[in-house]
Parts: structure tokens; sequence; C-alpha cells
């Protein structure tokens, strides 16, 4: 199977300081992430607010400036590219945001709001033509075509958030970036937009890459699964594979925070993990070890970028067994 | 549509601008005299059934030079405001869209700008200029962009952010087409608001300017150098001086209660 997005050793700090201070306060919101998207598959990225997932999301649409790394896409490195190279490549990656209500410029009509990546890259469609496809892309996406000649504020966040879909999908992009798609939208809407993005990917082959904080949701749309800790990928795998089997404690963290419907079913969360700061970041070795059950003294030592590359699971104790 | 209605200041405000703006618009045909006529019989006399706010030292009569003096007035506020405005969309679209350099290069000349007194610069400039009705206009357009300068860039530099010009930037519209059709649009509001308020701004200095003798020059009527003309005869004819007064007063007051009440208005925030 075919790559399709390839994101190598990417790395964006942001400066913390203000214009008048000198301090070289930076914080590395991503670090050393890699990864790659196969064509047609749902690459999922987990982790809590602030764990860099967005970010990610964002330097793998070229939106941000990675101060490191490279992405690949459809086989060519763009990391670099500018201007009018750049936006040749921009059909082929689009992206869907979390807020329906700010995503679509309250000042243009549905029809125009979808239609413009046509104008872009599609230049010589007459206004008609355009209108006929945004007609289309609009069924496509769950949208009755009569109502685009309307504005956004007339439209709830489901329907929003299928015109957003409609708006990246009309210039056929190859990858889709979907961050926190559903975040926003109630429980019964969630499950029509992740049911819509589904047929849409069996039925024309999407790439998605999956930005999510919600684990329940993850399950149901991903293939593989990258979970993401304070910048860094701490576990990667198989969807099957992490949900099953999960090695890093970070992960069983994460899962066990899953809430159980049934009253029978729950287990008792560890009292240490609930207690944790949640600003504990350890600035050497593991990442995690300072909210870590089962930190010891050589995770001050590891370094989890070479473990990661041996295995799929960036912890030196990984839990076997489960 | 109610809410707007019902709103006072905005209807006080509304009223005055729409009539001192009839008012100038229809001024031939309003005006019982000639506004530059003299009448040599009918010097410095009291407001009466013929002349209603009197005559001045040469016989003129005070109301129709008033209502030529309000085209000037308001010529001077929309020109002024419509050069300010072009001149601070630009540049404040450009530095709070690009930011970084350029950004900051464009602001510190815009705090430089700001720092000498605009009024004194205007009488400086006008020193080596002739004094006209165009160089005042064009004079005080270009030193009074600097409010809405600062205005667009902080509209631009917040909706910068904003996921919908993402979107945009993700699907490769050019930046140009970002700033004025995704931009612009939605940062008309405080900019409308700022137009309003530079226009009784503007009001205010052309009579300044024109009191002086700096503005629109006599025989030409405006309210600034009507005020003039009725300075030396304050104690016996304080009617030359006062009626152009309550009109730039009132002028300057409909706009200013116009622009702050389409500020409530258009806040999304402030809405109920």
């Amino acid at each position: 199977m075919t790559t399709v997005l390839q994101l190598q050793s990417l790395r964006k700090s942001f400066d913390r300081g203000g214009f008048w201070s000198k301090s070289d306060d930076r914080v590395a919101a991503v670090d050393a992430v890699s990864l790659t998207l196969k064509a047609g598959k749902t690459l999922a990225i987990v982790g809590e607010s602030g764990s860099g997932k967005s970010t990610t999301a964002r330097l793998a649409m070229r939106l941000l400036e990675p101060d490191h790394g490279e992405v690949h896409l459809l086989g060519h490195e763009i990391t670099h590219l500018q201007g009018k190279a750049l936006r040749a490549h921009r059909k082929n990656i689009q992206m869907v945001f979390q807020d329906p209500f700010a995503s679509l410029n309250p000042r243009m009509k549905i029809v125009d709001t979808v239609g413009e990546g046509l104008r872009v890259h599609a230049a010589n469609l007459s206004k008609k033509e355009r209108v006929a496809r945004v007609a289309e892309m609009l069924e496509l996406c769950g949208v009755n075509p009569e109502v685009m000649q309307r504005y956004p504020h007339q439209f709830s966040g489901g329907q929003r958030q299928r015109i957003g879909i409609a708006r990246a999908l009309i210039v056929q992009p190859k990858v889709l970036v979907l961050d926190e798609p559903v975040s926003a939208l109630d429980v019964s809407v969630q499950a029509q937009i992740l049911n819509l993005l589904k047929s849409l990917q069996q039925a024309h082959g999407f790439a998605y890459l999956f930005i999510s904080h919600d684990l329940s949701v993850v399950r149901h749309i991903a293939d593989e699964v990258a979970i993401m800790f304070a910048g860094r990928i701490v576990e990667q795998g198989s969807a099957e594979a992490i949900f099953a089997t999960p090695h890093h404690p970070y992960t069983i963290n994460l899962l066990n925070s899953v809430p159980i419907a049934h009253p029978d079913a729950r287990q008792p969360i560890d009292a240490v993990e609930v207690l944790a700061d949640q600003e504990d970041v350890a600035q050497s070795g593991c990442a995690y070890r300072l909210r870590c059950a089962s930190a010891q003294h050589d995770c001050a030592t590891i370094s989890a970028q070479a473990l990661l590359a041996q295995q799929p699971c960036a912890c030196i104790h990984p839990c076997i067994d489960e | 549509m109610r809410h707007a209605l019902s709103n006072p200041m905005l209807m006080v405000g509304l009223a005055i601008v729409l009539f001192v703006t009839t008012m100038a618009a229809l001024a031939p045909w309003l005006a019982p005299f000639d506004p530059a006529e003299i009448h040599v019989h009918a010097i410095l006399l009291p407001p009466s059934i013929e002349h209603w706010f009197g005559t001045d030292m040469l016989g003129r009569d005070i109301l129709s030079r008033m209502l030529y003096g309000a085209r000037v007035s308001l010529a001077v506020g929309l020109i002024a405001v419509g050069i300010s405005i072009s001149i601070g969309i630009v540049l404040g679209a450009i530095a709070g869209y690009f930011g970084g350099k350029i950004d900051a290069i464009l602001m510190r000349i815009t705090d430089m700008v700001l720092c000498f007194p605009t009024f004194f610069l205007i009488l400086a400039v006008i020193a080596f200029l002739e004094p006209s009705l165009w160089n005042i206009m064009i004079v005080i357009g270009l030193t009074s962009w600097m409010g809405v300068t600062r205005l667009v860039r902080a509209e631009f530099l917040a909706l910068k952010e904003q996921e919908f010009i993402l979107a945009a930037k993700s699907l490769g519209v050019s930046h140009l087409q970002i700033m004025l059709r995704y931009m612009l649009p939605n940062a008309m509001a405080p900019i409308l608001v700022s137009a309003v308020l530079g226009i009784a701004g503007a009001v205010l200095l052309e009579s300044g300017l024109s009191f002086l003798g700096l503005g629109v020059q006599p025989p030409d009527p405006s309210w600034g150098n009507m005020l003039t003309e009725g300075k030396d005869n304050i104690q016996i004819a304080w009617w030359i001086s006062l009626f152009p007064g309550l009109a730039i007063l009132i002028t300057v007051l409909g706009y200013n209660l116009l622009g702050e009440a389409l500020r409530d208005l258009l806040d999304p925030k402030m809405k109920p």
C-alpha cells in the first residue's frame, strides 16, 4: 500500500517570552514526531490537551513552519516549498477544523465557501460548472444543495461540519486532516459525522489523519493509533493492538480513564495517577515519569526516541501482561 | 432592527446627520440670499423675519452662508476621512496580516506620526502650501490615519488565527484574496464606527483651521471663518458667531452620537 503522507522527526517550539524579554524560554510543542499514513487508511493521533496533536496537524498542513524535520506528501518533500509551488500541492491535503462555528467565514455564502477550492485549483471552470460541483459535493456530504445561497449562521453545528468537510473534499485531496472534527458536536451528531467520514473513505479512498482526545471515537474510526504525550509519540501501532494490549503506562492510563457505562464493569483508577499534577512533565529521560505509577530510577536516563525506534512503545518498563 | 430603532442615541445622531446633510445638499434652493451678496443697507442686522440668523458686517445673510458652510464642513469630513480610512486599511491590513518585521516597522512609523501634535503638524504643512479646500482635505486625511491603522491591525491580528482563515490558507487562497474577501468584510463594523467618529473630528479640525485663517479662504463661507469674522464684533453682534458655532457643535455631536450608537449596535458582545 502506498504511503501518502509521511512526517519525519518534526519539531516545533514556540517562544514563551514576550517582545522585551531576552530569555530563551521556548517550549517544544512537538518534538521528534514521525508518522506514516497509508492511502485509504485512518491514522489517529490521541493525547491530552497540550500534547501537541493539533500542532502536528498544522505542521502537516504547512500552516506552521517546523524548526526541524520533513513533510512528505505523495512522495514530494513539501517542507520548504513556498508560494505557487506549495499551492499546487495544497489540493492534495485538506483539513477539517474543530470548531464548526469558527471554521466558516460568516460573511460568505455556503456556495462561495465550498466553491473556494475550485476557484483556486480549477480556475478554468465556469461559474455554472462550479456551482454544479458545489451542489454535488454538498449532496455527497449530506447537505441539501438548495441551501447553498445561505450564510453559515443559518446552520446547526452538525450541518456546518458537513459544509466544512465538503469544502475540504471538493478539491479531491488524497489526505484529509481532521482536527477533533466531532468534539464540538453532541453525541448523536458525532455518530452521523463519523459515519459520513467512514462512508466517504470507503467510496473515495481518502486517507485520514484523525486528531482526537476521545478514545471511543478513535476506536470507531482508526486503523492505526499514535499516542502523544508532551509533544512526543509514546506509543504507536494498529488500533486493535493498542486497544487490546497497550504497553505504555500513559496509554493504559488513558484507556482506563474512558468512562464505562456499566457500574459492575468499572475498575478503580489508581489513586496516584488521579492525584498527579497535570503540569508534571519531566525535562530529561521519559517525560511521563513524574506522573507514572511504575516509574523507576532508570526512567530518568533513558532516551524515549531511541526506544521508540526499536519497539512500538517508548517505555523502558512496558506493561507486558494485561 | 427593533432594538436599533429604540436606541435614542442612534436615532438622534442619525436625525442630526441626515438633517445637516440635507441642508448642505439643498443649500442653493434653501438659502434665502446669495451667500456672497453684500447689502450695504443691511449691515449687522440682528435676527429677524427676513434674516433669521441676522447679517454680518458686510450685510451678508448668516443663514445662507451657514447653509453653504455646511457643504464645506461635510465635504472636508467625508473626503478627509475617506483618505485616512484608505491609508489606515492598507497599512493596518499589511501590518496585522503579515506580522513580524513588517508589522514592527509600520507600527513604529505609526507611533512616530502619532507623537506629532496633529494640529500643529497641519499648521506647518499648510504654511508651506496654499490654504485651500483641497489642501485642507488632503492634509487632514494624511494626518489622521493612525487610529484606523491600529484598529485594522488589531482586527486582522485577531482574525488571522480564526479557523476559517486557516481553511482558506490550506486551500491555497492568495494573501490578497484572504485579506480582501475573508478578513476585511469581517473587520468592517469597527472601521465604519471609526469612520463616523473620524468625520466629527475632521469637521472640528477644519473649523479650527478656518478660524485661524488657514482653511477655507474668505469670501467663501465656512463655519470656522464665520466665527473669525464674528469675533471682532461679538459684543455688538453676537449672532454672527453664535449660529455657526452652534452648527459646529450640533454636527459634531450628531456624528459622535451616531458613531457611538453604531459601535454598540455592531458589537456582537453588546447585544442583549
